[in-house]
């Protein structure tokens, strides 16, 4: 089959050869049926590189990368997506690794994705990423699709809810939302809910899809047509539900455990990065808060936007230095809507410091995922970013809508 | 009459070079100057705060330590300002320097990304480059529009 196809990732790296994580490298792109390869380069280009390209970097190594780089976007090599890494920490190399990752995205559309490593890094760690990588790749066919047709399902099995959707000639007509316990059986909970509400039974749906952290089990187990990582699925789904398929966009995703900064293009993502360091910047944080505030989770938005995060000081680089901030501000005595705004303040300012210097913001800015729907998120990132955020209709069912819309592509084969 | 960028930021040299003919240098010390005399209190003698290093991370990552970023804040946005530049490249510390190598290779980058003239010359090693080093700047900066009408034709 022609999605089958080997994918050539060309790594352009700073000595991963060194750092004891090209076997980890290696497993991965294996695992997604993705070569690596190193795009060929002249050596004596290495002199004259760095003037050519404007970054004199110190470490030949990072010369390397740039002259790759180059092979890349002028054709010389012939690849379907590109990997950056170079070593975490490495202040040169963060500076080189990102101007490397705007000149290929600017000079070409291959996608990029771009990593820094420690030698703890694991294949398990980059699957995502890289499975993203060759979708983008391998599939954009089924990424340029627009409408849904026929009736079809979609779950999204995340780390703290699991939603499902039912879907039916590009309408939501059933939806279920469950918190994520037993995998198999969080899932079967939400589905079964989205198809009553639908009224149709599990034999009438034509195809399905599955994506997020339970995707490879919930879709074995429901026999999916499409299994699929979250960063193309969210992206799609995003851009549908928004109504922003053509042009650019931006998509935010502040999940319950990470994160994740998509540049689209199109409806295809180009650029992206997932993470934070840690669930401090997740919508897990606004959860504890909510708990410490003794309120629901439904509550902290409404109670946010009553609030100026300007009077409490809080820092949610780690959960547990965040808890303990909202914890000092209350027995300090500030209030309720202040403690919530400063806390949707803090992991909006996280997400803006780790994460979106790795992708171009382009207007619109769409946020999607649960977090969205607590109203004191887009509203905070709205005051740091000055730009209009948009929320679309169902953004917290968005994983499973965006499988629902990709599986329809499986109906008319 | 243009704004020009110097490089090294900081050369006196450069600065009073491009006042001579004409232009408004953008240099580090006008900028430090601004810093030191803002009243503030949080971080003497530069005043510059944590939220500094933030502000450089509209120029780098935030991997890229926080010394290049909150050096960043002070020149990303003298990059963003200038209208032309002049490069001085191997120069030895006495004529001007940032202090950090990896900000003076990220300046360097994202003054050559902007779209505007930008004269990049060696520093001199005896007195015939010398001569020929002040002559080529002074013709750099002879080309630059006097007038803002002359620029924009």
């Amino acid at each position: 089959m022609k999605e089958e196809a080997v994918v050539k990732v060309a790594l352009v790296s700073c000595g991963s050869e060194y750092a004891g994580v090209h076997g980890e490298l290696e497993s991965v792109a294996e695992s997604v049926n993705a070569r690596l390869v190193y795009p060929e380069i002249d050596v004596s280009s290495l002199d004259t590189i760095g003037k050519e390209f404007g970054l004199e970097a110190a470490s030949p190594d990072l010369r390397l990368m740039m002259a790759r780089a180059k092979a890349v976007v002028e054709g010389i090599a012939d690849v379907d997506g590109v990997f950056i890494t170079s070593c975490f920490r490495c202040a040169e190399a963060a500076i080189v690794r990102n101007e490397v990752r705007r000149y290929i995205h600017r000079h070409s559309d291959i996608p990029v994705i771009s990593y820094s490593f420690t030698e703890r890094t694991t294949a398990a760690t980059l699957l995502t990423r890289m499975e993203a990588l060759t979708t983008i790749a391998r599939r954009r066919h089924l990424l340029a699709r627009e409408h849904q047709s026929g009736l079809t399902a979609g779950i999204d099995s995340g780390s703290t809810t699991t939603k499902a959707v039912i879907m039916k000639d590009d309408k939501i007509i059933g939806s279920g939302w469950v918190p994520t316990i037993k995998v198999i059986e969080s899932a079967t909970e939400a589905f079964d809910h989205a198809l009553e509400e639908a009224g149709v039974k599990r034999e009438d749906i034509q195809a399905m899809g599955t994506t997020g952290y339970g995707r490879f089990l919930v879709g074995e187990h429901f026999n999916a047509q499409l299994i699929q990582e979250e960063i193309t699925v969210n992206s799609k789904g995003a851009v549908y539900l928004a109504g922003k398929q053509k042009g650019s966009a931006t998509v935010i995703d502040i999940g319950g455990m990470d994160n994740k900064a998509i540049s689209v293009e199109d409806g295809i993502p180009g650029m992206f990065t997932m993470g934070g360091i840690c669930a401090g910047a997740s919508g897990r944080f606004l959860d504890m808060t909510a708990k410490r505030l003794g309120i629901d989770i439904t509550e902290l938005g409404a109670l946010a936007v009553k609030g100026m995060q300007e009077k409490v000081s809080m820092n949610s680089y780690c959960i547990v230095f965040g808890i303990q901030s909202l914890v000092n501000s209350l027995a300090k005595g500030s209030t309720p809507e202040d403690v919530a705004a400063a806390a949707c303040y803090s992991v909006v300012e996280q997400i803006y410091e780790q994460q979106l210097q790795e992708v171009d913001v382009k207007e619109p800015l769409i946020l999607v995922g649960g977090s969205s729907l607590i109203e004191g998120v887009p509203k905070a990132l709205s005051e740091l970013l000055k730009i209009k955020v948009l929320v679309p209709p169902n953004s917290h069912l968005i994983g499973a809508v965006g499988s629902a819309l990709l599986s329809s592509g499986y109906v008319e084969e | 009459m243009v704004k020009v960028i110097i490089y090294p930021t900081n050369s006196l040299i450069l600065s009073d070079l491009v006042e001579r003919f004409g232009h408004t240098p953008i240099a580090m010390m006008a900028k430090i100057k601004e810093k030191v005399s803002t009243v503030g209190v949080d971080s003497p003698p530069l005043n510059i705060t944590p939220e500094e290093p933030k502000m450089g991370l509209k120029y780098a990552a935030v991997e890229v330590p926080a010394g290049v970023r909150g050096r960043m804040a002070i020149v990303g946005p003298m990059i963003d300002e200038a209208e032309a530049a002049i490069i001085v490249n191997e120069s030895p510390m006495a004529f001007g320097c940032m202090g950090c190598a990896r900000t003076n290779e990220l300046t360097k980058f994202l003054i050559r990304q902007r779209d505007m003239p930008i004269l990049e010359v060696d520093y001199p090693k005896g007195d015939d480059e010398a001569r020929e080093f002040v002559y080529k700047i002074g013709e750099f900066l002879k080309s630059l529009p006097k007038d803002e009408k002359e620029g924009e034709e």
